[in-house]
C-alpha cells in the first residue's frame, strides 16, 4: 500500500527522521493559510499523487510570495499530472503539499527495501541524488553504496558508518547522518515497509541532513497488525473498478485491452492474459478469483467483468482443483441471469467436476461458446473480437 | 525414487482442525499419504479421523516420529508455525499458507539457516509424488507416476502443465510449487539439483512467472550443472509494471523481473522455451 508523500513525512518526524517543515492543503484558502503559517519565503508547492517524476512533470514549484502560492496552488488542484509513472492518463490532483524551502548544499539518495534474494533489508544509498536510480545502477553502479541488514541483528553502528563515509559527508552532519539511518532502519522494520525512499536527501548550508521527499511502501499482507495505517489508505488514487473488487477478496487489476477473463490462480490467469495476446486480441483485465473461489465470489468477479464498457469479450478459463468446475459453473449461471451477458462470452474448463460444470452451463439456456482446450479458446475469443 | 517425499514419509498437519486443513489433511489421506498427526493449540487429546491432536509440534513429533509437516494456520501465525516444527526437528515444512508478511519470512529464513530443515513455500500448492505421498491441495487425480520432474511458482498453472502431460502419457516423477511469495524457503535451484541427482526423473519442467531473478539464476544453474532435458515456461509477459499480479511476489519493479528477460535467459542457457501454454504437453514430448 502507498501512502502520499506529506503522510510518510508526518511519520517520519514521529520517529525523529528529520524534515522540512510542511503542511498539507486541499484547497487554494488551505494553501495560503499553510504557507502563511510557515511564516516565511520561498515555499515549495507540491502535488500530491502516488507517482514519482512529479517535478519534471510540473507538479513540484517555487512559490516567493502568497499571491505565488495562490496562483500556483490554483493551478495545480484539478490538474492532470503525467509523469513517467503514471501512464498517459496521468493523475488528477486533489491534495497538495506546502513546504519551507530550504537553503540545499548538497543531494544525495537514500532507500531501504527488502531484498528477495538475500532474505536481508538492503540500505541503498547514492552521491547522486535526485536522478534516477535505475539509471545510475546501470550506467555507474560504483557509484551505488549497499549495505545488507540481518533483520535478526538490525543495523549495526559499522554500517551506519560505512553509508555516512561513502557518501563522503562533512565530519560535521555524520552523527545526524547516523542518527537518520538508524530512525529510518526503525520506522522500516516497526511499520512493515516494503520500500522507504528518500530522493533527494539533502545536506543543508548549515551542515543537516534532511529528508526532502519520501516515498513509502507497506506491505500489504501486514496491515492486519497496523490498523492505524488503514486510514492513510486514499481511493482517490485507485481504479474504481479495482476498490470495488477488493471488497469481494478478488485480485483484479484494470488493463487496456478489450478481452475481459476471469480465471482461478494468479498464475494461471497471467498465462491466459498471455494466451489472449498471442491470439492476437489484448487483455482488458487481470482477474484471479483464488483457488477456492466460493459461487459468490465468481458471481461478483463476472459482473465486475462485465461493468466494463471496453470490454467485448470475455474468456473464462478454470482449472479446478480446490474450486470445483461445478460450483464455478453456478456462479456464473446465476450472475449471468442477474445481469445478463451482452457480448460473447467463451468458457473453457477442466478438472474436478467438469462434466458437471459443463452440463450446468449448456444446459442453462445462456449464449455461451465452449472451448475443448487452451489453444481453442484463444482462437474463438479471438474471432470474437476482430 | 523421487524428491524429498515417498511412501514411506511420516506427515504431521499444522491446523489439522480448521476447515481447510480438515479437508486437505482428508484429500491427502485418501490419496495414500500417511498422516499420523495433527496439532491444533488447545486440543490435544482429540482425534480427528483417527489422527491425533497434539498442543505442540514438539510433542506430535516426540509421540509419532512424523518427519514432515503441512501448514494450514493464518498468515498472522504462519512464522511462528514454521519455527516451531523447525526447531521440533521436522525436516520437510510444506507451508501451504497464503499472505504472511514478507519481514516474517525474512527473520524466519534467517532461523531456518541454523536449522538442519527445508521449507517449502508458503503460499504454494505444496508437493507431491504420484501414487505414494501428496502433501498439499493439489487435486490427485491428474498425476500419474513417471519420469517428468515438475517444479513451478503457480499452483492452477501447475495443475494445467500436469493435467497436459498425462493426457499424453507422461507421468512425473515429482511435482513441487515452491510458491508465489518474493521470499520462500526452497527455491528453484535446490529442486533442479535433486531431479538431476534423482535416476527416476529423466527431464524437467519448470514453470516460472515475472518478478525477481529467481528464474535467471536458475537458467545460469541449469547450463553449468544440469544435464537432463529441461522445457521452460513464464507467465505475465502481458503484466503491466509496478502492478503486483495476484501473487505477492509476481510484480516488474522498474526494468526487473521481466518476463522478456527471462525467456531470455531461458534461450540462452539452452532451455526449451514454450511460448504457448496450450502446447506445453507437446512440447515436452518432443523434448523428452
Amino acid at each position: 500500500m502507498k501512502i502520499h508523500e506529506y503522510q510518510a513525512k508526518h511519520l517520519f518526524a514521529q520517529y525523529q527522521v528529520p524534515v522540512p517543515e510542511g503542511r498539507p492543503a486541499f484547497s487554494v484558502a488551505e494553501a495560503v493559510s499553510a504557507a502563511r503559517e510557515l511564516g516565511g519565503y520561498p515555499v515549495v508547492v507540491k502535488a500530491q499523487i502516488h507517482a514519482g517524476g512529479r517535478g519534471k512533470g510540473g507538479g513540484v514549484k517555487l512559490a516567493h510570495s502568497e499571491e505565488e502560492v495562490e496562483t500556483l496552488a490554483g493551478q495545480m488542484l484539478g490538474m492532470t499530472l503525467v509523469t513517467h509513472q503514471t501512464g498517459p492518463e496521468g493523475r488528477t490532483v486533489k491534495k497538495l503539499f506546502i513546504e519551507a524551502g530550504q537553503q540545499i548544499q548538497k543531494e544525495f539518495y537514500l532507500s531501504l527495501l527488502m531484498d528477495r534474494a538475500t532474505a536481508t533489508v538492503v540500505i541503498m544509498a547514492s552521491k547522486d541524488g535526485g536522478m534516477d536510480i535505475e539509471q545510475v545502477a546501470a550506467t555507474t553502479p560504483e557509484r551505488i553504496i549497499k549495505v545488507h541488514v540481518n533483520p535478526l541483528m538490525g543495523v549495526q553502528g559499522y554500517q551506519l558508518r560505512e553509508v555516512g563515509f561513502g557518501l563522503e559527508l562533512p565530519s560535521a552532519a555524520m552523527k545526524g547522518f547516523s542518527s537518520l539511518l538508524s530512525s529510518l532502519y526503525k520506522f522500516f522494520m516497526a511499520n512493515d515497509c516494503t520500500l522507504v525512499e528518500i530522493n533527494p536527501l539533502i545536506l543543508t548550508s548549515d551542515d543537516q541532513v534532511m529528508a526532502l521527499d519520501a516515498k513509502v511502501d507497506f506491505d500489504s499482507n501486514a496491515l492486519f497488525r497496523h490498523k492505524d495505517l488503514l486510514k492513510l489508505r486514499d481511493l482517490d488514487e485507485e481504479d474504481p473498478m479495482e476498490v470495488e473488487a477488493s471488497k469481494y477478496n478478488l485480485n483484479y487489476i484494470n488493463l487496456d485491452g478489450n478481452v475481459g477473463n476471469i480465471v482461478n490462480g494468479a498464475g494461471l490467469a497471467m498465462a491466459t492474459m498471455d494466451i489472449i495476446k498471442n491470439a492476437g486480441a489484448r487483455p482488458a483485465n487481470f482477474m484471479d478469483v483464488g483457488g477456492g473461489a466460493s459461487a459468490e465470489q465468481v458471481e461478483n468477479a463476472f459482473r465486475i467483468i462485465l461493468a466494463d464498457t471496453k470490454v467485448k469479450a470475455v474468456l473464462i478459463n478454470i482449472f479446478g482443483g480446490i474450486l470445483r468446475c461445478d460450483v464455478f459453473a453456478r456462479g456464473v449461471v446465476d450472475a449471468a441471469k442477474k445481469t445478463g451477458v451482452t457480448v460473447p462470452v467463451v468458457v473453457r474448463m477442466e478438472g474436478t467436476n467438469v462434466e458437471e460444470g459443463r452440463r450446468i452451463l449448456s444446459e442453462s439456456g445462456l449464449n455461451l461458446t465452449s472451448a475443448s482446450d487452451l489453444s481453442d479458446a484463444a482462437k474463438k475469443i479471438a474471432a470474437a473480437v476482430n | 525414487m523421487s524428491i524429498f517425499v515417498n511412501k514411506n514419509t511420516k506427515v504431521l498437519v499444522q491446523g489439522i482442525t480448521g476447515n481447510e486443513g480438515s479437508f486437505h489433511t482428508r484429500q491427502c489421506m485418501a490419496y495414500g499419504t500417511r498422516v499420523v498427526a495433527g496439532v491444533t493449540p488447545g486440543k490435544g487429546g482429540q482425534a480427528m479421523d483417527g489422527v491425533p491432536v497434539f498442543n505442540t509440534v514438539a510433542k506430535a513429533v516426540q509421540e509419532t516420529g512424523a518427519d514432515a509437516s503441512l501448514i494450514f494456520v493464518p498468515p498472522p501465525f504462519g512464522a511462528d508455525a514454521i519455527m516451531e516444527a523447525a526447531d521440533a526437528g521436522v525436516s520437510l515444512i510444506v507451508a501451504i499458507t497464503e499472505g504472511i508478511p514478507v519481514l516474517d519470512m525474512v527473520k524466519v529464513k534467517n532461523f531456518l539457516s541454523s536449522k538442519k530443515c527445508r521449507l517449502i513455500g508458503p503460499n504454494c500448492p505444496g508437493i507431491i509424488t504420484p501414487d505414494e505421498c501428496k502433501i498439499g491441495i493439489m487435486p490427485g487425480m491428474i498425476h500419474k507416476k513417471g519420469h517428468v520432474g515438475v517444479v513451478s511458482r503457480s499452483g492452477t498453472l501447475t495443475y494445467e502443465v500436469v493435467d497436459q502431460l498425462t493426457r499424453l502419457g507422461m507421468g512425473q516423477s515429482t511435482c513441487i510449487g515452491i510458491g508465489g511469495d518474493p521470499v520462500n524457503g526452497t527455491h528453484f535451484i535446490d529442486v533442479l539439483s535433486a531431479f538431476e541427482a534423482d535416476p527416476e526423473t529423466h527431464g524437467m519442467v519448470m514453470v516460472g512467472e515475472i518478478g525477481g531473478s529467481a528464474e535467471e539464476e536458475a537458467a545460469a544453474y541449469i547450463r553449468a550443472h544440469v544435464t537432463k532435458p529441461v522445457v521452460g515456461f513464464i507467465a505475465g509477459l502481458t503484466a503491466p509494471p509496478g502492478r503486483r499480479m495476484g501473487h505477492a511476489g509476481a510484480i516488474i519493479s522498474g526494468s526487473s523481473g521481466t518476463g522478456e528477460a527471462k525467456i531470455q535467459a531461458f534461450k540462452e542457457n539452452g532451455i526449451h522455451v514454450c511460448e504457448n501454454l496450450g502446447r506445453i504437453g507437446q512440447i515436452c514430448k518432443e523434448t523428452f
